[in-house]
């Protein structure tokens, strides 16, 4: 018996050491089970705010401080049952919306920027956390984020809810020059933005694939046709300056979180 | 062990060679791209008011400059010589390796216009915008078509552990490239993520931490089963271990992303999933760490004069640490300090500098001398001084993001007598500088051995080649 007949490990083992095709199928199947596992669940099971094809909606059930369950429609705008019928007219506590035109704007221009390599957006269910940003985020509150901006490091602060917490104008300043509002910052100065008009175009285009996305898109009853229209208006003279603010500024508030919820300490 | 060969085999190294002198040159810019954004944190007037020098747009750059221009050029250059040498075999196509060389070095200068140009897709090591996504994905299956099928034309009976390492790379970042890339383009430059909020988190970090499983770590263990026990003249210290360290990782790996997304809106069940399989991950990395490091046993003196096997040695002495590091940080207790501070940094930077860029040129190195046929590197002195600096280099880095990283965990979460936060942010922020110069110092060292291993490199090749056209005798490769 030759050293190439010898089986050192198992008859299944040798046999697939021996067949290129055989190896390639249990490596890619090896390789698919732990993706299928933890990704697929999370389009249909609750807590994921997914969207379903027939209407439903995987949302997180949250309780108020008497313990009563708040209705989604207090979680989620939805301009059927709710009293603000446009995203003109929606006020924070009205649920979680999509971005108005210049927000959109803007947050492609935190994507261009590269904010999310310093800033993340996802507070944890920690008491510091809730002291410094507030209450903890909850999976709807990016059900419109194609490209979810989690993040992954905090070298500045978490901007998860930082809409309302400052004036246009502080953001405006920070934004530019951010060492003369906060001296030991390490963020880069970004006064040029002020320089470079908004691409109306671009964003124009963005809302419509917003409308066309597989998975949550934007529903056509809040962009409609005459919205999309309309936007335009709502974007020249714009500069990327004033759309990165309109960004930051819708951040964040869109659920009137309540009171008396448990923290970890 | 194997039918004693009448005839050389005639290989097919000349792509190999390009490839192994191309990481050498893109390890020098990553390095050097990441002591500069380094050095931008510690000194925020580096970023010039210049928007394609921002930290923002760089980084990106810097990332995706080690992993796919200095990772890609060393796996697909290794990946090619180990298919060869353990099949008997050329390559199945040598003309399309050279596509694929070509294409993967297209892919690269124009990541390196458009990222500092930010057009980013705004996921983390895959900003790249989609029409270079699907370069990636034609010159990806391209190198791995040849890869398999090298492997399939083999003159060997028995499929070599290497081989099975780097087809397992192949076939996974095939998979999350596309699945992750999938996206709606709005122009050229930009697109849109088909998939939003928690699902897109959860394949974003699957992509993310197979990234790491199977292109940094797998591809890289590939690396590691051929060229430690050649540069040891020793057969690997236990085949049974490398098969189960093989089918544990491939099966494994999958499963960790989740642990990238603890405490966030992800659904807790996920991010525990991920940390248990996680913790079970130490048990076959650790046995194949051992396997390669007891694969010198016997010829531990080796160490002394034999700087190529300290690069190895010391990468398989990393790969245990941030093996056991990752488990760690991936407990969800541990994970409520650790996660968002510079403590990923440091883990992420003992596993590439520690683990990769040691066993890659570890590799590049032993290739260097087969490739151009001579006995000794230009100057084995300067192979000797770039390992200490590569070693100084990475122990400084970690050490420095260790410190900051769970400094800033601590300062976040700390309380005073009154029931107060004790830090606003930008306190924590402060107290991170000289840690930030520190790491931009260690990142330094590192880089400047990489500028020695490349002129090392080159001044091997140029008396190589000298050597080679003042004799008749052609050089066998």
């Amino acid at each position: 018996m030759s050293d190439h007949d010898k089986i050192y490990s198992t008859k299944f083992q040798d046999k697939i050491e021996r067949s290129t095709i055989l190896m390639f199928i249990m490596t890619a199947i090896a390789v698919a089970v732990g993706g299928i596992v933890e990704i697929v669940p999370l389009f249909y099971l609750p807590n994921t705010a997914m969207i379903g094809k027939d209407g439903t909606f995987n949302g997180t059930a949250h309780k108020d401080a008497k313990g009563n369950i708040v209705s989604m429609d207090k979680i989620v705008w939805n301009p059927a049952t709710s009293d603000h019928k446009t995203l003109e007219d929606w006020q924070p506590g009205d649920g979680v919306r999509p971005y108005k035109p210049l927000e959109l704007a803007g947050r492609a221009i935190y994507i261009r920027e590269g904010c999310y390599l310093c800033h993340s957006q996802m507070i944890r269910p920690f008491r510091d956390e809730k002291d410094r940003y507030g209450h903890y985020s909850i999976a709807e509150e990016s059900m419109y984020d194609h490209t979810y901006q989690w993040g992954s490091k905090r070298t500045g602060p978490d901007l998860a809810r930082v809409g309302g917490k400052y004036s246009d104008e502080w953001h405006r300043r920070h934004l530019k020059y951010p060492r003369a509002v906060v001296q030991e910052s390490v963020m880069p100065n970004y006064f040029w933005l002020e320089k470079m008009p908004v691409n109306v175009a671009e964003t124009i285009q963005t809302m419509k694939v917003m409308t066309m996305m597989p998975f949550n898109p934007v529903p056509k009853t809040i962009y409609t046709d005459a919205y999309l229209n309309d936007a335009k208006t709502q974007l020249e003279g714009k500069t990327d300056m004033d759309a990165l603010i309109a960004y930051l500024q819708s951040m964040g508030n869109h659920i009137k979180f309540e009171e008396g919820v448990n923290y970890r300490d | 062990m194997e039918a004693t060969q009448t005839t050389p085999v005639k290989y097919n190294m000349e792509v190999v060679r390009w490839f192994t002198v191309a990481a050498a040159i893109y390890a020098v810019m990553g390095t050097l791209l990441g002591v500069w954004i380094a050095s931008e944190l510690a000194w925020p007037f580096l970023n010039f008011d210049i928007p394609e020098l921002t930290f923002g747009r760089l980084r990106p750059l810097h990332t995706n400059a080690v992993i796919f221009a200095f990772g890609g050029c060393a796996l697909m250059g290794t990946g090619f010589y180990m298919v060869q040498r353990t099949g008997s075999t050329p390559l199945w196509s040598n003309g399309l390796a050279w596509f694929t060389f070509w294409g993967w070095n297209l892919i690269i200068v124009l990541a390196v216009i458009t990222l500092p140009l930010g057009m980013s897709q705004g996921k983390e090591y895959a900003e790249l915008a989609w029409p270079i996504d699907i370069l990636i994905a034609i010159v990806w299956l391209s190198f791995g078509l040849n890869h398999i099928m090298t492997v399939a034309i083999r003159k060997t009976s028995h499929i070599y552990v290497s081989n099975w390492f780097t087809m397992g790379m192949i076939i996974m970042i095939t998979y999350l490239h596309v699945v992750n890339s999938l996206a709606i383009p709005v122009s050229l430059t930009k697109s849109y993520s088909i998939y939003a909020g928690v699902q897109d988190a959860m394949i974003q970090w699957w992509w993310g931490h197979n990234a790491v499983g199977f292109y940094l770590t797998g591809g890289f263990l590939g690396i590691m089963y051929y060229f430690v026990p050649k540069q040891a003249g020793r057969p690997i210290f236990s085949y049974r271990l490398s098969v189960l360290h093989f089918w544990a990782l491939t099966f494994g790996y999958v499963w960790l992303g989740a642990h990238h997304l603890q405490y966030t809106a992800l659904p807790d069940w996920t991010g525990s999933l991920g940390a248990a399989v996680s913790l079970a991950m130490i048990i076959p990395s650790w046995g194949g760490a051992m396997n390669g490091m007891m694969t010198l046993s016997g010829a531990w003196d080796k160490l002394r004069t034999d700087y190529i096997m300290r690069f190895l040695v010391v990468s398989l002495a990393f790969y245990a640490m941030s093996t056991f590091e990752g488990p760690v940080m991936s407990i969800k207790t541990v994970n409520a300090l650790s996660h968002y501070t510079d403590w990923t940094i440091g883990h992420v930077h003992s596993g590439a500098l520690g683990w990769m860029a040691m066993v890659a040129y570890g590799a590049m190195y032993h290739m260097i001398k087969k490739l151009y046929g001579v006995e000794k590197m230009y100057s084995e002195e300067l192979v000797n001084i770039h390992f200490w600096l590569a070693t100084i280099g990475t122990v400084v880095y970690v050490v420095a993001m260790w410190v900051s990283g769970i400094m800033q965990g601590l300062m976040w979460r700390d309380y005073d007598e009154y029931g107060t936060l004790s830090y606003t942010f930008v306190e924590s922020v402060s107290a991170m500088h000289p840690y930030y110069a520190m790491r931009a110092i260690g990142g330094m060292i590192f880089n400047l051995g990489t500028w020695i291993a490349l002129y090392n490199i080159v001044m091997t090749v140029r008396q190589a080649n000298a050597a080679r056209r003042n004799t008749a005798v052609p050089a066998n490769t």
